[in-house]
């Protein structure tokens, strides 16, 4: 019983990540990572 | 299945860095990947790099969050935060033992010989991943912001050693403007470069096991992902092989470590080591179908 419910509950987690992707999508994140992804990051550098 | 692993880690490192077959003058590509978040840790501002970063990405939402509420733009980074919780959700921390390119480069490290392996992690450093998380990561972006409002992304300005890597070195050797502005900033990002690289010679996975707040996520999700490591104590002969294999140091063969501890990357060793086949990697099952179920019901 406990398995089928964590089997339940890893499969609800998978749906909700898939919503929370579609949700950052329709907000607009997608393109605030590519923004950023494209721009030469000097934090991660190490000089800015 | 260790030689599959190997292969796969290789193969996922070149698709993260495979801007070798695309040609254009500026130094880092610009094309449509560079929005996907990939899974393992690879930074973003590498010249090789096709994808994101989930820890750079994920930060620089949290810095410009008050920035981003006062404009009524309410974007939360649920976009990276879904794609790290999805993978996190089907395989736990399997990401870092079969996807991480920086895991790879510690693992191709930690496989030259060294004479001072006597040493191992202690188990209270397990919590230092988590610690660096919920500080460096959520923490001090949100809280300590500039007079416009904006944060910065603190783990990749102070600790990345990933960013130093892959992005610091190549970037600061090709473009001489860049060069100028070295300061104190880079060499302390330096110097924790080489303790990792030293220590990954030493150490198995030095850098996973202290620092890495990707590592801490998908580790949340180890005890409730859809594929989970199963051990069957009935079948087990306590050769501790699984033990002194394990490249993060877990026991679960004597009952100290759970077999889906937070530490555990899924490398999968132990169950290619083990000489009676007592772990295995499934699918969370409804049908419990081990000796140690069947030596309980016989003798109860």
């Amino acid at each position: 019983m406990k398995s089928i419910k964590k089997r339940w509950f890893s499969i609800a987690l998978i749906c909700f990540s898939i919503m929370l992707i579609i949700a950052g999508l329709y907000m607009g994140e997608w393109k605030a990572v590519w923004q950023k992804a494209t721009t030469i990051c000097l934090s991660c550098i190490g000089i800015g | 299945m260790q030689k599959i692993r190997w292969l796969c880690r290789f193969l996922f490192a070149f698709l993260a860095n495979a801007r070798i077959f695309v040609s254009s003058k500026y130094p880092i590509y610009r094309g449509t990947f560079k929005g996907i978040c990939f899974p393992g840790l690879n930074c973003y501002s590498c010249p090789l790099a096709t994808t994101a970063c989930p820890i750079g990405a994920l930060q620089n939402f949290l810095a410009n969050l008050r920035v981003n509420f006062q404009i009524a733009r309410y974007q939360l980074g649920l976009y990276v935060i879904g794609t790290l919780s999805l993978f996190g959700a089907i395989g736990g921390r399997f990401v870092c033992g079969w996807i991480c390119p920086f895991g790879l480069i510690q693992g191709l490290i930690y496989r030259i010989p060294c004479p001072f392996r006597r040493w191992g992690l202690p188990r209270i450093s397990r919590v230092m991943p988590f610690l660096v998380l919920f500080i460096m990561v959520f923490l001090l972006p949100i809280l300590i912001v500039d007079s416009a409002g904006y944060g910065i992304t603190w783990f990749c300005k102070y600790i990345c050693p990933a960013g130093t890597l892959e992005a610091g070195i190549p970037l600061l050797s090709m473009e001489p403007m860049l060069r100028s502005n070295i300061s104190w900033l880079f060499y302390n990002k330096l110097i924790i470069l080489f303790i990792v690289l030293i220590g990954s010679w030493i150490v198995s996975r030095p850098f996973c096991r202290l620092l890495c707040p990707l590592g801490a996520i998908y580790g949340i999700f180890n005890k409730v992902s859809l594929f989970e490591l199963q051990f069957d104590k009935g079948l087990c002969v306590k050769c501790g092989a699984c033990a002194n294999i394990c490249p993060t140091g877990i026991n679960f063969y004597e009952g100290v470590d759970d077999v889906n501890s937070v530490a555990c990357i899924r490398c999968l060793k132990c169950m290619s080591v083990c000489p009676v086949g007592a772990i295995k990697f499934n699918i969370v099952s409804s049908s419990v179908n081990s000796s140690s179920n069947f030596i309980l019901k016989n003798c109860s």
